[in-house]
């Protein structure tokens, strides 16, 4: 009851707001595929495909993770400081397990909807990666991860300035070392190792190998799975604390 | 209904609730008054199960107040200090979600959003996003929200700061109607005509305290139902209380100074008993 609850009212806002969300969604990616794609990759070739090819999935994965991050701790960011109405869960006799599903399954579908978006423009200008139904697992399940995460780091911070500490030291470093601009093989052995345990190089390198013809990377939806439970499970015990 | 025996909260070296021991029966307009920082809404906290006591225990319809503790929470209605709107629904989208939430089924859920839209007049404005709405309608939905799952208890935190004197009158029929109807109301507010006009019993609080507790009327029997107020010779208010007017107009005579004899208000005692005013 409690994962429709929010569903609808996220579903309500998506609507409201649809525009400046598609925007919002489209317009980085964009610019990585100009500056990267067309601007300094495209005399670039990795394993025999073209730069373009190769960051798209890495895009998608890129924008699936600050997508559902961001939908998620805005919202609740909001809720909880500026319009104070999530204290209203805590006084209602709502499952806490189910509504903190519910926020997250929000924040995800808002992922996956804008790795759709990419997906489609990626098409438009001619980039066919090849895509199946493991491609949109990979992509879920990124998304429910960030968005646990986005879940866990709003329940934790007590004010809007806190939030830049999560995007500053974890999503920022991420969003440049994962593997989505270039490929973490090369880099020193802990370097490496230390990117090989964060969840967006494992949709990166998942979303990848799907995309440019290679076999299903079971690890890394494992890896994923993991990081979701685990965050889902940090944001339940955050939003207990709350109440 | 409710009970508190010796409920203490404290924050480091303050103690924004000091022993605190209170009974409140079912379907009594309870007044919490007090000014910032008496400890008035920590008070609510708990009993809402918000915050839980440092010591001392909360009881609502003989049940301890614990955290999370689904049905108790089916049994109150909220409406805090600050406004708790989702400002992306509107009007009727805010009343749906709350009804959601309480699992209230479709069709029920429906028919208590039209009355409750009708009970607060907000029935044209019912579309209108709730940030659009004036601070008098913006409360008076925060009412209504609290009201959905048709609560035994109803906690108000200062239901009317903040907005203009129509609109506080506005809330207080409505609250007057809800007491009708046989609701427990435990209100905080700093107001002392709001207390006055709507609660049955009154507490007065300062410094986590509770120092008195009782009717209105008997509060300022208590004092002296008339208070004599004049400019003394060191250029500072005098209040004098006496029980009858001519006792007051017999001192007044022998004063050379310009005085007021009125009827005492809640005012009056509590300036006495804590020699500070509530506004």
């Amino acid at each position: 009851m409690e994962i429709c609850t929010v569903l609808w009212r996220e579903f309500i806002f998506f609507r409201r707001r649809l525009l400046q969300i598609t925007t919002a969604a489209v317009i980085s990616p964009l610019l990585y595929f100009v500056a990267f794609g067309w601007g300094l990759g495209q005399d670039v070739s990795i394993n025999g495909h073209s730069y373009m090819y190769f960051i798209i999935p890495g895009i998608i994965a890129l924008t699936t993770m600050n997508t559902s991050y961001n939908a998620v701790t805005i919202r609740i960011n909001i809720a909880k400081i500026h319009e104070k109405s999530f204290e209203y869960y805590l006084t209602s006799p709502v499952n806490m397990y189910l509504l903190t599903l519910g926020q997250v399954l929000a924040g995800s579908l808002r992922g996956l909807y804008a790795a759709f978006l990419i997906t489609a423009v990626s098409y438009l200008i001619g980039v066919q990666i090849k895509i199946n139904l493991f491609f949109v697992v990979i992509c879920l399940l990124n998304s429910l991860a960030f968005s646990a995460f986005g879940y866990f780091a709003a329940m934790v911070i007590d004010s809007h300035y806190d939030m830049n500490r999560f995007t500053t030291y974890i999503m920022t470093p991420m969003t440049f070392l994962c593997g989505t601009f270039f490929s973490p093989e090369h880099l020193p052995g802990p370097v490496k190792f230390i990117i090989n345990l964060l969840p967006l190089t494992h949709a990166s390198v998942g979303l990848r190998a799907i995309a440019l013809g290679g076999t299903a990377e079971m690890f890394s939806a494992a890896v994923l799975l993991f990081y979701f439970l685990l965050f889902y499970a940090l944001g339940v015990r955050a939003s207990f604390r709350e109440m | 209904m409710i009970k508190l025996e010796g409920v203490t909260k404290q924050y480091g070296n303050l103690k924004a609730v000091d022993n605190l021991d209170l009974q409140i029966s079912a379907g009594v307009f309870f007044g919490l008054l007090g000014p910032n920082g008496a400890g008035k809404t920590t008070l609510i906290r708990m009993l809402i199960g918000l915050a839980k006591p440092s010591s001392g225990k909360v009881y609502i319809g003989n049940m301890e107040v614990e955290r999370n503790n689904n049905k108790q929470k089916s049994m109150i209605g909220i409406v805090p200090q600050h406004t708790n709107l989702d400002k992306e629904l509107t009007v009727r989208e805010n009343l749906i979600f709350c009804g959601k939430l309480h699992r209230i089924p479709p069709e029920e859920r429906k028919k208590r959003i039209d009355k409750l839209l009708d009970f607060i007049d907000l029935k044209e404005g019912e579309h209108r996003l709730s940030q659009k709405l004036s601070g008098g309608m913006q409360r008076k939905l925060m009412i209504a929200k609290a009201l959905i799952n048709d609560p035994e208890i109803l906690f108000l935190d200062e239901p009317t700061v903040g907005i203009d004197l129509n609109a506080r009158r506005n809330i207080w029929d409505i609250l007057k109607a809800m007491k009708d109807r046989g609701k427990t109301i435990i209100m905080t507010t700093h107001y002392i005509e709001e207390a006055e006009y709507l609660c049955d019993r009154v507490a007065l609080m300062n410094e986590g305290k509770i120092f008195f507790c009782d009717t209105p009327e008997n509060l300022r029997k208590q004092l002296g139902n008339y208070t004599l107020e004049y400019f003394n010779q060191d250029k500072k208010t005098e209040y004098l209380y006496y029980k009858a007017i001519e006792e007051a107009k017999d001192f007044a005579a022998g004063l050379d100074t310009d005085f007021t004899i009125r009827e005492t208000t809640l005012e009056d005692v509590f300036y006495n008993f804590t020699n500070r005013k509530v506004m």
